[in-house]
């Protein structure tokens, strides 16, 4: 009987450890083919390795695009957008869920509804208004529409309804008004949901592609995402100045993630249990 | 009474004031689009955003254009093969997590590294690694003495590739949720079941799936959202050019390329009015269908 549990568990284990190989494959792909040289990447037989660990790729990638301006607009935009909507979300959410006034439950209702709305019906009235508002191929374009998300508040009023109604009782008592129970005592409780919503909002404001490759069209203007779409599209053959490129668009998330793992994964795990 | 009156007057004002950045930005760039999408899909939208009433014409432009069909049942032949994929695969790999098995925080941690990962680079990283010539799958291939092949230039294969790569991408993600739906069950119900001498595969079928329905039911209805709009992988990994484009482009590349490379803002209305209304539809089937099989506790 023992025996017999071993060897299934055995046979998983493989099954894993095959998966985990293919997970990984790419990556590690990805990493040699940036260190190589372009005749070593594109030689018949094939290369595994580079001669010698190459790293002037890297320096490439900076010299041929404007690849540090990319950074640092994905870099604000990301912030922006995180900071912006975990605070104007956690606002509306707790008075859609702590506080009762006329007419509370019909927009939050219509609100429900934009979530049914795939992201492709929004994306070209979007592009109309910030043409209008003359902000193509300006910053303000990569975060506009992200700072606002029904989803970002649907998710938050839950975990303000979660919340005991004692604490507020109390504070009521003792006069602090709804701005002051929401900033001093329920926000502070609520950082589970705020930490989830955060991550869920840099995963997908720091890979986003489309929005941002259709506002902002000079190369100085985009993000990483559209950066590496452009890389692609000049150096086409060019492959381990492409993967340097692709390594360095990558790696910020992937730190950030070794160092929050335990977050990242609640984070995303959190969506089938509050949604 | 009349302090009762003061506080919910405070109650009122604070509770529209907390909402109203949101309400505003929602309204703006949210509510507003859904109209201007039902309005342009009658007009003609040319350059200089000039436009033109022309009543059903995009609508029945749409429904005589060949490509738009091609793309629609590209994007059904998507959804048909990536979702049952992703679902299956992520429940799989979460179950085996769920065991105790060696090494499994640490499996856990890489297969969600793809989840994290910016869509345009697995996209470049996959165009590479299918590469006809240089690419590492053909040379995995070639050692078993199978000859290249043309992964992404082949119209019947391309579509495949980026079924590949789409399912690569998603698994973790899902696995992560659906690992999280399978420990939040009483293990209270697998004791009872050992005892009557059920075996795992067993405990799996009658305990792990009925319980984990609600979590599975989110992961189909987001899982087919995402896949009915892929886009990124298909427009970064195969050539605009090319014969496989035609075979491989879903709803979501044929709208881009209506409304931001032949301007044809329009017709990129309708285009996507067509394909809200066809995800409309299958949600609201999954919707009727979920009382049949999801178990609420």
């Amino acid at each position: 009987m023992k025996r017999k549990k071993n060897g299934s568990h055995v046979i998983v284990f493989i099954i894993l450890a095959l998966c985990m190989v293919v997970t990984l494959l790419p990556f590690i792909w990805m990493v040699l083919t940036s260190l190589k040289t372009q005749s070593e990447a594109v030689t018949i037989p094939l290369q595994i390795l580079p001669n010698k660990l190459l790293f002037s790729n890297y320096v490439s990638v900076f010299k041929k695009i404007p690849f540090a301006k990319m950074y640092l607009n994905t870099i604000i935009s990301t912030a922006v957008v995180v900071s912006v909507q975990v605070i104007l979300c956690s606002m509306a959410a707790y008075a859609f869920g702590r506080i009762k006034f006329p007419g509370r439950n019909a927009i939050f209702g219509a609100l429900l509804a934009v979530l049914m709305v795939p992201y492709s019906f929004f994306i070209l009235p979007q592009y109309l208004m910030i043409q209008k508002m003359g902000l193509l191929n300006t910053i303000p374009a990569l975060f506009i529409p992200g700072l606002f998300s029904a989803f970002g508040t649907f998710l938050m009023r839950q975990f303000f309804m979660a919340l005991p109604n004692d604490l507020e009782d109390a504070a009521r008592i003792d006069g602090c008004n709804h701005f002051m129970i929401f900033t001093k005592i329920m926000f502070p409780l609520v950082k589970p949901g705020v930490v989830a919503l955060a991550i869920l909002t840099l995963r997908s404001a720091w890979n986003d592609l489309m929005w941002p490759m259709i506002v902002n069209t000079s190369p100085e203007k985009m993000t990483l995402s559209a950066g590496l779409s452009f890389l692609q599209g000049q150096y086409s053959t060019d492959y381990p100045i492409m993967m340097a490129g692709a390594v360095l668009a990558v790696l910020p998330l992937l730190v950030l993630f070794a160092v929050f793992q335990k977050q990242f994964i609640e984070g995303i795990a959190l969506q089938g249990i509050k949604g | 009474m009349k302090k009762m009156s003061k506080r919910k007057k405070m109650d009122y004002i604070a509770g529209y004031t907390m909402i109203f950045p949101l309400v505003l930005g929602l309204g703006v760039f949210y509510f507003y689009p859904i109209f201007r999408v039902f309005y342009d899909s009658f007009h003609e939208v040319g350059a200089f955003n000039k436009s033109k009433w022309v009543g059903l014409q995009n609508y029945v432009t749409m429904f005589h254009d060949k490509t738009m069909w091609q793309a629609l049942f590209n994007t059904f032949r998507y959804v048909i093969v990536i979702v049952p994929a992703v679902i299956i695969l992520a429940l799989l790999l979460a179950v085996f997590l769920n065991m105790k098995i060696k090494g499994k925080a640490f499996f856990r941690v890489v297969y969600f590294i793809p989840a994290i990962t910016m869509s345009a680079a697995v996209a470049m990283i996959w165009r590479w690694m299918f590469n006809g010539d240089y690419g590492l799958i053909n040379y995995i291939l070639n050692l078993f003495g199978i000859k290249s092949i043309r992964f992404l230039s082949n119209p019947n294969l391309a579509w495949i590739s980026i079924c590949v790569v789409t399912i690569w991408s998603n698994v973790g993600y899902n696995m992560i949720i659906l690992l999280a739906g399978i420990q939040g069950i009483s293990k209270s119900y697998y004791e009872a079941a050992s005892m009557d001498g059920a075996g795992s595969i067993r405990q799996f079928f009658t305990i792990t799936l009925p319980l984990i329905t609600p979590t599975l039911f989110f992961v189909l209805v987001t899982t087919l959202i995402g896949t009915f709009q892929t886009f990124d992988t298909i427009y970064m990994m195969i050539s605009k050019t090319g014969l496989a484009m035609a075979a491989s482009e879903s709803m979501v590349v044929y709208f881009y390329k209506n409304a931001f490379e032949f301007s044809k803002k329009g017709y990129a209305s309708a285009l996507a009015i067509f394909l809200f209304v066809i995800i409309m539809i299958i949600t609201a089937v999954q919707m009727k269908l979920q009382k049949k099989w999801v178990n609420y506790e």
